[in-house]
């Protein structure tokens, strides 16, 4: 029994891997911005492509059949389009909406999911394709004396951890955190001292959807790519998000971390519930803690 | 939700005594034109499509009793629509019950859905009130898939018309289209009536200005809550009588997409107008239909149509159409 919750954890926590990195990125770009971006999930699903594209299509596109982007090169470049196509998102469209009310910017995003999730499933199927580009090195399982678990799971979950001390290393302790920190809490301060703001945004706008489409690379070769796959995690990431609050970059980190295990724990003592329970926990911190576990009461 | 406030305090601006009258004018044609077209629809178009579109419609204006007057934005109203489809669906397939109860059983249930979502998520505001709206949809959607009786992916299908009062066929094309038309004008008129009631005075208070309206000893939460209930009830009003005309109750009116639907339809014609999510529904679901042979581009239209919407027209057709003549939309 201990045997098998440990296992179940374990595969929990791989998806846990997602919702910490989803809902760090939508906690940096709403820190700065106050915009809640419904697209992480659509972009997310777009890194997921993009990492299948380069390696399974793209050769064929330009007439080199046996022409293949490799995973290490997809973890670098994917990233970078997808926080391109989000600066590019930020630039023309988003920045008008500042003035207004935030919802506004959700539903300019949640638009943006569907033209996204629509092009998508014209381009290719919506049941989802596997990714064969998995790299020769993560092939194989290793045993954690409890399991034998994907060597390549294990990869993701250190990776993704590394990433996200990462992210927290550089927002809480360098002068480039400092700032964003600082134009979080007053953004016409800054500005006063010669920074450039709107520079700022865009980058952070950048760097918040470049974390999902590296989360997106990281996830396909676990999960099938498909059309859908930023649909519903979106969902479970505001239920996180909600939960967490989104004040604090570890407090999003955590509870992503902690609400995958509780999912895969979950599956051993009730499976139906699996897909719900993250919800359900939502409502139990909205009747205690309204403001979220780390969060302030706005 | 300042800057919406201002938004729409500019819509429901001091208007002059003049002004005020040709707005009553301008309504009442509106009225007249309304309650003619739906009398005389099904003699130009197909009676399943116009019921379609005041199944929508009145699924917009419940929605609109939210967004545009209490100035909360849930995203989850299909959770509403879904479960009283579902529960219609099955009190009249499979308990017998004759089809106007049926309808109002789903309703009834969607109203009680809608006090226990509506009670938790005005624990948050803003923002956090669409997001947590949307996670406990997503609980109901999850319920339609996996309880016994709903037919998992299939969903409810082959549920009965039946006779209305025990009299009238509802096979009948006419017959079920009438039935309809008096749901939505009854469910119309009673949001129009709640807008225009104090209680509706004291919601439209609340969206320009919460804290005002709390330091003036009104329960705040409470009109919330009730408005919440409200716009859940009728929205199911408008589900199960969709099941009733489809005959099936399915997952799609359950998703999240359908609540990102009724949003749009809503943002389009005009957020706290009175026609305009009607005006947003007619055109949505002529789209739909117009563009079916395209498949899933439906999908990418829509989302520009939200795109361009939310960039270019806030105020929706309605409201630009009212601000430019300078009418009163309300």
């Amino acid at each position: 029994m201990l045997k098998l919750i440990l296992a179940q954890g374990m595969l929990g926590l791989n998806n846990g891997v997602f919702y910490a990195m989803l809902s760090l990125g939508l906690a940096v770009i709403f820190g700065l911005l106050n915009v809640v971006n419904f697209a992480h999930g659509a972009l997310y699903m777009s890194g997921a492509f993009l990492a299948l594209i380069l390696y399974s299509y793209l050769g064929v596109w330009i007439g080199l059949d046996d022409f293949h982007v490799n995973f290490w090169f997809a973890l670098i470049l994917v990233p970078s389009m997808v926080g391109g196509l989000g600066m590019i998102i930020e630039r023309t469209l988003l920045k008008w909406l500042y003035r207004f009310d935030p919802i506004y910017s959700l539903l300019l995003t949640f638009g943006i999911t569907l033209i996204l999730q629509g092009l998508f499933i014209n381009f290719f199927s919506a049941s989802g394709t596997p990714y064969p580009g998995q790299p020769e090195s993560l092939k194989g399982v290793v045993n954690l004396g409890f399991m034998v678990f994907p060597k390549y799971r294990l990869f993701a979950i250190v990776f993704s951890i590394a990433v996200c001390l990462a992210v927290w290393f550089v927002i809480e302790r360098t002068r480039i955190g400092a700032l964003l920190r600082a134009g979080t809490e007053n953004p016409d301060l800054v500005k006063a001292f010669g920074i450039n703001v709107p520079l700022m945004v865009t980058l952070t706008f950048g760097f918040g959807t470049a974390l999902a489409g590296l989360a997106g690379v990281l996830a396909a070769p676990i999960y099938s790519v498909s059309p859908l796959m930023g649909a519903d995690l979106i969902i479970i990431i505001f239920a996180v998000v909600v939960i967490g609050g989104m004040g604090s970059i570890m407090g999003s980190v955590v509870s992503g971390f902690a609400l995958g295990l509780i999912e895969g724990v979950t599956k051993v003592f009730y499976a139906p519930a699996a897909n719900t329970v993250i919800f359900f926990l939502m409502v139990v911190v909205l009747l205690v803690r309204p403001a979220g576990l780390f969060g302030r009461q706005t | 939700m300042n800057q919406t406030a201002n938004e729409m305090g500019e819509m429901g601006e001091r208007v002059s005594m003049e002004t005020g009258k040709r707005s009553q004018i301008a309504q009442g044609i509106l009225w007249a034109i309304l309650i003619v077209s739906v009398l005389i629809a099904p003699m130009f178009l197909y009676p399943i499509f116009v019921m379609q579109l005041l199944c929508f419609a009145l699924f917009a204006l419940a929605f609109n009793l939210l967004i545009g007057f209490t100035g909360l934005l849930s995203f989850g109203h299909a959770a509403f629509f879904g479960s009283a489809a579902y529960i219609a669906g099955h009190v009249i397939k499979m308990w017998g019950f004759p089809p106007l109860l049926g309808i109002l059983a789903g309703a009834l249930v969607s109203g009680a859905l809608g006090l226990v979502i509506g009670s938790l998520a005005i624990r948050r505001q803003g923002i956090y009130f669409a997001m947590i709206t949307l996670a406990l949809a997503q609980i109901v959607f999850f319920l339609a898939l996996q309880l016994p009786f709903t037919g998992g992916e299939n969903g409810l299908q082959g549920i009965p018309r039946g006779y209305l009062f025990g009299l009238i066929d509802l096979n009948q094309p006419l017959a079920m289209y009438y039935f309809v038309a008096a749901i939505f004008i009854a469910g119309f008129l009673m949001i129009f009536r709640v807008i225009h009631s104090p209680f509706g005075q004291v919601l439209q208070a609340i969206r320009e200005n919460e804290p005002r309206a709390l330091s003036l000893g009104y329960n705040v939460n409470r009109f919330k809550l009730i408005a919440f209930v409200i716009s859940a009830t009728l929205a199911g009003l408008a589900g199960a009588t969709k099941a009733v005309v489809f005959q099936f109750a399915s997952l799609t009116d359950a998703h999240w997409q359908m609540s990102g639907e009724v949003i749009l339809m809503t943002l389009l014609g005009g957020m706290g107008t009175i026609f305009g999510p009607i005006v947003g529904a007619v055109v949505i679901v002529t789209l739909q239909h117009e563009l079916s042979s395209i498949g899933s581009w439906v999908q990418v239209v829509i989302g520009a149509t939200f795109v361009v919407a939310v960039l270019l027209f806030r105020r929706g057709i309605i409201g630009e159409l009212a601000r430019a003549l300078k009418l009163s939309s309300v």
